[in-house]
């Protein structure tokens, strides 16, 4: 059924009793052309554009839990493609011109809202590293604005720009970065996919890879044996879990990282905003709660749940940026599990079995780049050859010293 | 992550005194090797529950420790100093 403002009226007139489900819940079937592992938003993406661009709709996305409930509906929901290096840019800005058209593409209302990512800066020397950052990816045709402490003022005139240790001198603003309503790009890729013939399978974990004279032959599920002629693999925070079912070591650890919502407040914040010095961000969802967070707890983690020093951590960095915020009541904290990269960029690859591929290392950056994702995925599933904008996202750049560190931080998970 | 870690030197503390590193892995000798230097410097077993890592008592006896800890629960099954190889405070 297509969605339109037509289709509510007429199913509100009919009592809304004649919605369908966005998706079939099938069995699976017996043997599949591509088996996606992972019903995250880079899962669901990646059997979207297999169907949609590639023409592969023999698909099965094969999820231990229900669809969303991973990281893609858990993550703060920005979008942005403000990166520096050349191997990262080009790639996160094809995922935002995919943002951009996605609503439309996809029939669903994903709530994208391209209300700006502001990354304030403290020092002289910050700032000069954002200009280079803004010069960067101007270079590369992305858009990006240097602005002063006036101007930043005018936007946010409640932050506290006389910091004592972190006062605020100006801001790089990407004005077409935002966010999305995370549940609902899940939602919108699971159903674009379904309509096109992909078998979405919720509560199908993933055992065991048969493999055969060394070729992957399908899996071994919660739900029995499923064959496959190519095994694509996306699981996010358990990616070295699933790896290890093929006897590979990833250069990959899995860390906690938190989130929390505020109670609903009125039109407070219309932008993303980064507290570059105090590990702090922050944006207002549309009913009104503050959504934030800081950086990861630190250690090694599959528990997706974090620890209190770092909530405190988190929120005393929040009040250090706004103070008003000492009046605002949490609500609800989370954690999700995120695969920390040993240089802070993904993998987007084949492996030493031929037709075994893998997508990881997403850090706590990869809801932004879910378009782009299961785009460049699929087309490196479907053409056994990387993407062009995916082409330096090699699993074997360590082995080889060609490290895309965007921080500059060396192989410390923790630290990215 | 329990809010206690046992510092073989200073007691329980509280997690808010230490700083975490990462893997306790040893270190290979300078000349082990390319893959011997590769799968230290990055590649994980990543595991899903016990876990050896070291963590620094910042703001206590500002030794080096191993923590041993489980991964899936957070729970710590103890800790020794970096420079005591075997024996483990529970
Ligand atoms: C608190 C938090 C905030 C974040 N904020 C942002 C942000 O603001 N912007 C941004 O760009 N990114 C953000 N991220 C990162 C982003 O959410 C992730 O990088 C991205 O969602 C990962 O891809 P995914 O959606 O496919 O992962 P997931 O949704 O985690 O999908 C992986 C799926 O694989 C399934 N799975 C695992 N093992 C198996 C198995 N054996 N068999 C079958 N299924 C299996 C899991 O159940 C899961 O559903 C954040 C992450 C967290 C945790
Ligand atoms: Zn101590």
């Amino acid at each position: 059924m297509r969605y339109s403002a037509f289709s509510i009226l007429l199913n509100g007139l009919r009592g809304n009793t004649a919605w369908k489900p966005a998706w079939r819940a099938p069995k699976p079937k017996p043997h599949y052309d591509v088996i996606i592992v992972g019903g995250g938003g880079h899962g669901l993406a990646t059997a979207y554009y297999l169907a949609k661009e590639f023409g592969i709709r023999n698909v099965a996305v094969l999820e231990k839990a229900y669809i969303g409930s991973g990281n893609v509906g858990r993550n703060t929901t920005i979008i942005r493609s403000n990166y520096l290096l050349p191997a990262n840019n080009p790639f996160y800005e094809l995922s935002l011109k995919l943002w951009e058209g996605l609503e439309q593409d996809l029939n669903f209302n994903a709530m994208i809202s391209q209300r700006g990512v502001l990354n304030l800066f403290h020092s002289d020397a910050q700032r000069d590293a954002y200009m280079r950052r803004g010069n960067a990816m101007r270079l590369h045709g992305v858009d990006a604005d240097l602005l002063d402490r006036t101007k930043v003022r005018q936007m946010l005139p409640f932050l506290d720009f006389e910091n004592a240790r972190f006062p605020i001198h100006g801001g790089l603003i990407q004005r077409r970065g935002g966010t999305a309503r995370h549940d609902g790009v899940a939602w919108g890729y699971a159903r674009g996919a379904d309509s096109m013939g992909v078998d979405i399978i919720q509560e199908c974990e993933v055992t065991a890879i048969r493999r055969e004279n060394g070729k992957v032959t399908g899996v071994e599920t919660s739900k029995g044996f499923i064959g496959c002629s190519k095994l694509a693999v996306a699981v996010a925070g358990n990616s070295s879990q699933v790896a290890a079912m093929a006897d590979m070591r990833l250069p990959i650890e899995s860390h906690v990282l938190q989130a929390f919502v505020s109670e609903g407040l009125k039109p407070f914040i219309d932008c993303v905003v980064t507290f570059g010095a105090g590990h702090f961000y922050v944006s207002q969802s549309d009913k009104g709660g503050l959504v934030f967070g800081g950086d990861m707890d630190g250690y090694n983690s599959y528990a997706q749940r974090g620890n209190l020093s770092t909530v405190e951590h988190v929120i005393e960095a929040g009040k250090a940026m706004i103070p008003a915020l000492s009046r605002v009541r949490v609500l609800r904290s989370w954690g999700g599990i995120v695969d920390m990269s040993m240089d802070g960029t993904p993998i987007i690859d084949r492996t030493h079995i031929d037709n075994l591929y893998l997508n990881a290392g997403w850090c706590y950056g990869g809801f932004k780049a879910t378009p782009g994702s299961g785009f460049c995925f699929a087309h490196l599933i479907a053409r056994n050859e990387p993407h062009a904008v995916t082409r330096e996202m090699r699993l074997d750049r360590f082995e080889r010293g060609y490290l895309v560190d965007e921080k500059g931080q060396g192989a410390q998970p923790n630290l990215h | 992550m329990a809010s206690l870690i046992p510092c073989p030197h200073c007691g329980q503390r509280p997690r808010e005194e230490f700083t975490v590193k990462g893997a306790a892995l040893v270190r290979p000798a300078a000349d082990a090797g390319r893959n011997a230097w590769l799968d230290y410097v990055y590649l994980r077993d990543n595991p899903r529950g016990r876990y050896d890592e070291h963590w620094h008592h910042t703001s206590g006896c500002r030794r080096w420790l191993v923590v041993t800890r489980d991964t899936a629960t957070h729970e710590i099954e103890g800790a020794r100093d970096t420079a005591a190889r075997t024996e483990t405070v529970e």
